[in-house]
């Protein structure tokens, strides 16, 4: 297994160092020899170990680990590159003299934005969803990961994706899809990595001892397979060179355009959504230590949002080449989805009846209860957006901007802190976490910044929205577009001050991770019970 | 026939069909007589096996 192992990894360092010579842009050079010295490396690495004895110790009677704490690692560190881009960026849009002359065409606005963007999405996300559906998937299944390694292979060629992406981002390698910005060698990375993410979840499925697969694994396994499937549709995409980084769509037009979002919306909608509602359907159970308030909701929940959620993408398109009929489709699959959302809402919250008392002791499940609370004003502030007529007003405008920050930081960021949090004395082993109270000044500092991020975009979006659409008297035009970037200023300020104490209890909490991880009070278990008494 | 129109009739018809009937099937799959207990037990899942896997032995339960 070794020997093939070398001689994969042997030719495709040969293959990185042929591209890098004949590369025809820098990005595509640069990932090459990224490529050549990983695989170069693990051919050491191989190498070294090659013969060894291996060790013959059963593993089937405990659950892989391991690969989680990388996982919650990754996700934290992750996140906070990811907060601390999005913050520097929101600066540079109320200071342009940040976009730095000597960094031009790497560090200004329009190369940082989408390493901000996939950095929180994919990244700070993207790792906490990898790393809670494989401990929800052992616990909830009865049964180790399934395929060994593979696992380790997920995780890390997940990580060299996020690398190659973000690197390509600075030097330009980018095919501007938004959200689907890595161009053809990393999507087809990607492709490999995650059909064998899917493996192994659906392999530990299959193995399950419990008669039922329980709801966060269909919410899961919802959001693996439709990535998968979005994510091949919309990069069908020719490469101009095989030595270069360009590539061109299949598809040109309205129907790329449409593509574009039918992938966008279900990124957010698999993504951010069935992916974090899989957590939610455990950690808050978990949390509140009392079963989820109505299964039977639980299913209908589930059914109701894959249904309706792959139909939503045109809304992002209306006032455009779009077919009308295909707008309005979307805008009413949009109105109707607030149902489910809001279903399942209620489902998580009042899984906490009767343990009401929790939220005034536990900080962590506040974390979790606020993500729901802001899961429900954005899926009610969406389809509200998706209305044809709110959309003229409110599309282009910075509103929308506020409306994805109180989908994500609100929902997908506290609900994934709220894992971190739950998830850190169990892998560890801990008898708690290290400090209550500095989860608490995290709470504060994320709900405040969200706030402030949230209101200072509404009142930016509508008053810029406005402003477009105002004429005089003979029907022309108030107002020049530069007009409303002086008169945004303001708010612009108040959403980065948002940002910094978002970053801010996103650092605390790291430090308080970290502390629980080295400082914290190891978990009595049976095994160091035994050592004392026998002493 | 031209493929678009054959595509596009079929799922205005045929395909939306079954789409609703399995859509409401759900919801009435759910709510059938003698799901409860099934659900009740579903839901505790979480509380079974937190700190390591079913014994190898065991057969999964039914």
């Amino acid at each position: 297994m070794n020997y093939i192992k070398l001689i994969v990894l042997g030719l495709i360092t040969l293959l990185a160092m042929i591209a890098a010579n004949y590369a025809r842009d820098v990005a595509y050079m640069v990932h090459a020899l990224i490529i050549m010295v990983v695989s170069g490396g693990l051919f050491l690495w191989v190498l070294r170990n090659t013969d060894e004895p291996v060790p013959a110790a059963s593993l089937q009677s405990t659950y892989n680990d391991g690969v989680i704490r990388y996982g919650v690692i990754a996700t934290a560190f992750w996140g906070v590159v990811g907060f601390l881009a999005g913050t520097f960026i929101a600066f540079q849009l109320a200071f342009p003299g940040l976009n730095f002359e000597w960094a031009q065409g790497y560090a200004n606005f329009g190369r940082l934005r989408p390493l901000h963007t996939s950095a929180v999405i994919f990244a700070f996300g993207g790792n906490a969803l990898l790393a809670t559906s494989f401990y929800i998937v052992q616990r909830t299944s009865a049964a180790r990961l399934w395929g060994g390694n593979l696992a380790w292979f997920v995780f890390w060629g997940y990580q060299l994706f996020i690398v190659l992406a973000a690197t390509g981002y600075l030097l330009g390698g980018t095919q501007s899809k938004e959200y689907a910005e890595p161009e053809w060698y990393i999507d087809l990375w990607l492709t490999i990595v995650w059909v064998a993410y899917l493996a192994v979840f659906l392999g530990t499925i299959i193995k399950r001892k419990e008669p039922h697969i329980y709801v966060a694994n269909w919410f899961f396994l919802a959001f693996i397979v439709t990535v998968a499937m979005l994510h091949v549709v919309n990069n069908l995409t020719i490469p101009v060179s095989i030595f270069g980084s360009k590539s061109v769509i299949v598809w040109a037009g309205v129907q790329d355009a449409m593509t574009q979002w039918w992938y966008g919306h279900n990124a957010v909608g698999f993504f951010l959504t069935a992916g974090f509602l899989g957590m939610m359907y455990y950690f808050i159970p978990k949390q509140a230590e009392r079963p989820v308030f109505s299964y039977k909701l639980s299913i209908i929940h589930f059914w109701a949002l894959i249904f309706l959620y792959i139909w939503a993408g045109p809304h992002h398109l209306h006032y455009t080449a779009l077919p009308d009929w295909a707008s309005t489709l979307g805008m009413v699959f949009s109105v109707i989805l607030w149902m489910p959302s809001w279903g399942g809402m209620i489902n998580g919250l009042m899984t906490l009846s009767g343990a009401w008392d929790k939220l005034r002791t536990d900080p962590v499940i506040r974390m979790m209860v606020i993500s729901l609370g802001f899961y429900g004003m954005s899926t009610f502030e969406g389809p509200m957006m998706s209305i044809r007529a709110v959309n003229s007003l409110s599309h282009y405008t910075d509103w929308t901007i506020g409306h994805v920050h109180s989908g994500a930081l609100g929902w997908n960021g506290m609900i994934t802190f709220g894992a971190l949090y739950f998830l850190v004395p169990k892998l560890w082993n801990k008898e708690r976490l290290y400090s209550l109270s500095l989860v608490s000044w995290h709470f504060w500092l994320a709900t405040i910044g969200i706030v402030l991020y949230a209101a200072s975009m509404w009142v930016t979006g509508i008053m810029e929205g406005l402003m477009w659409r105002e004429v005089d008297a003979n029907g022309f035009l108030v107002w020049s577009f530069a007009d409303t970037v002086s008169a945004k200023f303001p708010m612009y300020v108040v959403r980065g001050l948002g940002g910094i104490m978002f970053l801010l209890g996103a650092i605390i909490m790291c430090y308080n991770l970290w502390m629980t991880a080295t400082r914290g009070p190891v978990k009595e278990t049976e095994a160091t019970a035994a050592a004392v008494a026998a002493e | 026939m031209e493929t678009y129109t054959f595509l596009r009739e079929f799922a205005d018809s045929w395909m939306l069909l079954v789409l609703f009937l399995f859509f409401v099937g759900v919801f009435l799959w759910v709510i059938r007589p003698g799901s409860n207990k099934t659900h009740a037990d579903t839901a505790d899942i979480p509380f079974r096996y937190e700190d390591k896997p079913a014994p190898a032995n065991k057969e999964a339960r039914t």
